[in-house]
């Protein structure tokens, strides 16, 4: 990488200082050498362990030479090559041994090759570290030239006790009771949080809850035991506790509203984070009523204030939700003809409202709804459809592959669409997609825009939320087997909430803006943001 | 603010008469403290900063200058007074503060003594919206033998049907023996909405209630309902399931007060709508049926929950009292001899005088209470400023205020009353000494 423009004249070390002495400019890998020699001293002086500097004179010396003489880039490391991690600055230059150096390395004394990693992987590190502290200056103009760096919330790291310390810290400064995570967590999932549904956020507040609005303590509650469930339920439910914080809401002196209420509005949703992780489309909710407030005129009476922003919350709402689902329901009539055999995975508001739509217009078809454990959300699915008069068929998804072969389309609804094209939905989704895919059955995904997120992912481990692992435990004929999984020291009861859907196996998403491949989501996203 | 709590301390004792003829019900000492503090210590604990204290002008004469009845709690207590001879149910003492009340309340009786965890109940009343929210306790025997009783008799108590859902939390069917005249009747409306019921009979009403400002002012509105526990509750549970809540176009006035929707009910029914939850399965209806009016309950089976409200309860709540809070069972003020026999389940007051050569076993002394020489006190209740004379011998008794027991006298399961004398060498067995 860093070693563009190979120079083939043996740069020694006398090279170099003859470079610097008359004042030439230092090639890359000159100022690079430089560099290394700098920390390497300081490093010796570090370091007690004299076989250690020695080797590491030693490997200086080796290196010089193969920067110089060899080509790099064709000559792929004959050494084990350590793991370069990232960096936003050019790392040292892999150290390819080339078959001429054969035999001068003959002459110094046999190093094993996990010594020699080690050497290396340590001078990264101290290297790493005095770059970061040295070039943070160089770095900070460049970083000033470009756009506004968007926000991306922090990955979950429930592992990492530092991370954990500074949301101890926030949570305390914001008056808002830590919550804290419940039995075993599967090791690969063990960033995440994991709470009981028994031990609500509640219990650690004062009963007549002053520091938290009412309105949001509900909500908190009706999240955490799951009363509220469902994307776009869980964003209406958010913006009318906000419109209630609102109309309570008074400016103290000497303060503005823009300014203030925003203020205001943390400790609310780190209250509401605690009780239930927010998921995408809250995300993009609040984002949007922070911009609003903070949009609010300074010379704005706070009657008219007020009353904006409670406008502007039914616009939203009205918009994004309502006129959304509309506007979905109308594309996606024309995808479902008569005759069809329609796959639903799970519960989606949307996805119902659809078919309900399509059985209104007297397209004559039948729907197989799949559910799955513990959730078991399709059995509200199906009553509501079956309300309305659509046939219904219902399964388990251990059995969608039998089902498969009878059906003629699959609508799935999505939590959020992630900015690769991803969809990020309930999990099992995934699994329908695939198996879907295997049958050469079309997947339409309807999701609406507000839902669309700037995140990226490719796998559903990095984030993604864990409900209470005791929802898995079942009583059958009066037992329990379960009952007393947390004795079993090696058993771990793991409880996935969402996963994500690679577009592949997604044929269309139809969206308010109109029919999309899964691919186009960035170019909506982008669109939006110059709208906004 | 979110809920504003009351505490109901006007009530008589009308069950325990010998008691509370002379020191009113919210006084009466239990482990040495008022028992009007253990709801107050019980709303301070989970956070309340007020609470509006109904009572009588007597109570509120004692707890401002009685140093013996010192209510030492942090909170602001704002006491109303209402007649005492008035025949004033609950319900109407809540109508007479109905300007105060601002947001929702939780309605608490002054002779529960608890350590539930209050969020539960109040929980249940944020999560689902409810009208009501009530707490109840799977109650358990006394086994203690009542004073004055002669023998194990034990007074017909009027049983309450309670009628629970599958989840035990929503509140069906709630009736009182005595208003139910040839059986039990439940109307198949409920039966079709909520097709297992489960019937309890052994619950202990805690008297603590979490009810929407909404009822506060369609009591206003109703003068016929004195009672909460009486007459309130059963009202709010039978409407529930009544046609008249649950169709689009509501007649009946007083209803509609009840069914105040909030400023946003379009968005909140969107939300409902939008969620995919059910609190209920099997039949085509939505969450809750649909209705509107909503009563949940919370059932505890472990931990304290007790009602003061009977001797025998009195005595009960003296031996568990004690565990609720930290102070330490002798009173450093006290004067103890130290050829005393105290067993560690004994709580003495303050400035009290032990004389040498007593012995006292689980009982407690009041303030100020002395005890003269050679006495023996087991299983006893001894409120406060008594005399005990020498070699007296006082067993499962309770003696009250200001009474004084001669030498050598003898009692066995007895209830002295106030400023009672009991004769040297007096024998008393299983009897009311009382004016």
């Amino acid at each position: 990488m860093a070693d563009s423009g190979v120079t083939d004249e043996p740069g020694t070390k006398d090279d170099v200082h003859r470079a610097k002495t008359e004042g030439k400019e230092l090639s890359k890998e000159e100022k690079q050498r430089l560099r290394k020699e700098k920390k390497q001293q300081k490093k010796n002086k570090e370091k007690k362990d004299e076989k250690a500097s020695h080797e590491s004179e030693k490997k200086k010396n080796k290196e010089e030479k193969p920067v110089s003489a060899a080509a790099p880039a064709s000559q792929p490391p004959t050494q084990p090559s350590t793991q370069k991690a990232p960096s936003a600055v050019p790392a040292p230059a892999p150290v390819p041994v080339p078959v001429s150096e054969t035999p001068a390395l003959a002459d110094k004394p046999a190093k094993t090759k996990a010594d020699l990693k080690a050497e290396r992987r340590a001078r990264q590190e101290a290297e790493r570290a005095s770059k970061q502290a040295a070039t943070s200056k160089p770095k900070a103009p460049p970083n000033e030239l470009q756009p506004v760096v968007k926000r991306l919330p922090e990955h979950v790291q429930v592992d990492n006790p530092g991370v954990l310390k500074k949301l101890a810290k926030k949570l305390e400064r914001q008056q808002i009771p830590l919550r804290l995570d419940y039995g075993y967590k599967v090791s690969l999932f063990s960033h995440l949080h994991q709470y009981s549904r028994k031990a609500p956020l509640t219990q650690q507040l004062s009963i007549p809850s002053t520091v938290i609005h009412p309105a949001i303590v509900r909500l908190g509650l009706q999240y955490s035991q799951g009363i509220v469930a469902g994307s776009n339920a869980r964003s209406v439910a958010l913006l009318h506790a906000f419109k209630q914080v609102i109309r309570d809401y008074t400016t103290p002196p000497n303060e503005e509203l823009s300014r203030d209420l925003v203020n205001k509005l943390k400790p609310y949703i780190s209250f509401l984070s605690q009780c239930r992780p927010l998921s995408a489309s809250m995300g993009n909710a609040i984002k949007y009523i922070k911009k609003e407030i903070s949009n609010i005129p300074s010379q704005c009476k706070e009657e008219e204030a007020k009353r904006k922003l409670l406008s502007c919350i039914d616009c939203y709402i009205d918009e994004k939700i309502i006129l959304a689902a509309k506007a979905i329901a109308k594309s996606s009539i024309e995808k479902i003809s008569n005759g069809d055999v329609i796959l639903v995975y799970g519960c989606s508001s949307l996805v119902n409202h659809i078919l309900c739509e399509a059985f209104e217009k007297n397209i004559k078809f039948r729907v197989i709804v799949v559910d799955s454990r513990p959730r078991l959300e399709g059995r509200e699915a199906l009553r509501r459809l079956v309300q309305r008069g659509i046939s219904c068929t219902y399964v388990l998804i251990s059995a969608v592959s039998y089902i498969l072969p009878e059906v003629s389309k699959v609508f799935l609804g999505a939590h959020a669409l992630l900015a690769n094209g991803y969809v990020m939905s309930r999990v099992g989704t995934s699994q329908i997609a695939l198996v879907a895919k295997a049958f050469n059955v079309p997947v339409l995904v309807c999701c609406e825009t507000y839902k669309f997120c700037e995140r990226v992912q490719t796998d559903s481990f990095v984030s993604n939320e864990l409900d209470d692992p005791d929802d898995l435990i079942v009583t059958r004929k009066g037992k329990t087997q379960l009952e007393h999984w947390q004795d079993v020291p090696s058993l771990g009861l793991l409880n996935l909430v969402y996963d994500v859907t690679p577009p592949d196996f997604v044929d269309l998403v139809i969206t308010d803006l109109g029919m999309i491949p899964c691919t186009s989501v960035p170019v909506v996203l982008r669109v939006k943001n110059v709208d906004q | 603010m979110e809920l504003q709590a009351v505490l109901m301390a006007a009530g008589g004792g009308s069950r325990m008469t010998d008691l509370t003829y002379n020191t009113p019900k919210p006084m009466l000492p239990v482990g040495n403290k008022p028992l009007m503090w253990y709801p107050l210590n019980l709303l301070e604990r989970v956070g309340f900063e007020e609470v509006i204290v109904i009572t009588t002008k007597e109570v509120q004469k004692m707890m401002a200058t009685d140093p013996k009845m010192k209510i030492d709690v942090k909170m602001k207590l704002d006491v109303v007074c209402i007649q005492e001879d008035g025949d004033m149910g609950t319900a109407d003492a809540l109508r007479h503060i109905q300007q105060k009340i601002k947001t929702d309340v939780l309605v608490v009786s002054c002779d529960l003594i608890t350590d539930v965890a209050l969020h539960e109940v109040v929980d249940l009343f944020r999560a689902h919206n409810a009208t009501l929210a009530m707490l109840m306790s799977n109650a358990h025997e006394f086994t203690e033998t009542v004073p004055g009783q002669k023998g194990k008799k034990k007074t017909a108590e009027q049983r309450d049907f309670v009628g629970v859902d599958q989840s035990g939390k929503r509140l069906l069917f709630m009736a009182n023996e005595a208003d139910l005249e040839d059986g039990l009747s439940i109307r198949k409306s409920i039966m079709r909405k909520h097709p297992r019921m489960h019937i309890k009979t052994g619950l202990v009403d805690a008297h603590l209630y979490c009810l929407k400002k909404a009822v506060v002012d369609f009591l206003a509105d109703n003068k016929s309902i004195s009672s909460i526990r009486g007459e309130l509750v059963p009202y709010l549970v039978r409407k529930q399931f009544s046609k008249t809540t649950n169709s689009p176009k509501i007649k009946d006035d007083n209803l509609k007060q009840l069914l105040i929707s909030s400023r946003d009910e379009p968005l909140l029914q969107l939300a409902q709508e939008r969620s995919c939850w059910n609190d209920h399965r099997g039949d085509m209806s939505e969450a809750y049926h649909g209705g509107k009016l909503r009563c949940y309950v919370h059932i505890i089976d472990q931990g304290l929950c007790c009602r003061v409200n009977t001797l025998a309860a009195y005595i009960e709540a003296n031996r568990l009292a004690p565990k609720l809070f930290e102070e330490p069972a002798v009173h450093p003020s006290a004067v103890i001899s130290e050829r005393c026999q105290m067993g560690s389940d004994s709580i003495i007051g303050a400035l009290c005088q032990v004389a040498d050569k007593t012995s006292i076993k689980r009982s407690t002394l009041g303030n100020s209470t002395t005890v003269k020489e050679k006495v023996k006190v087991t299983n006893s209740i001894i409120m406060h400023g008594v005399t005990i004379e020498e070699g007296c011998n006082i067993q499962g008794s309770v003696i009250c205020s200001n009474a004084v027991i001669g030498r050598g006298a003898d009692l066995k399961y007895c209830l002295v009353g106030n400023g009672q004398r009991i004769e040297p060498e007096g024998e008393v067995h299983s009897h009311k000494h009382t004016k």
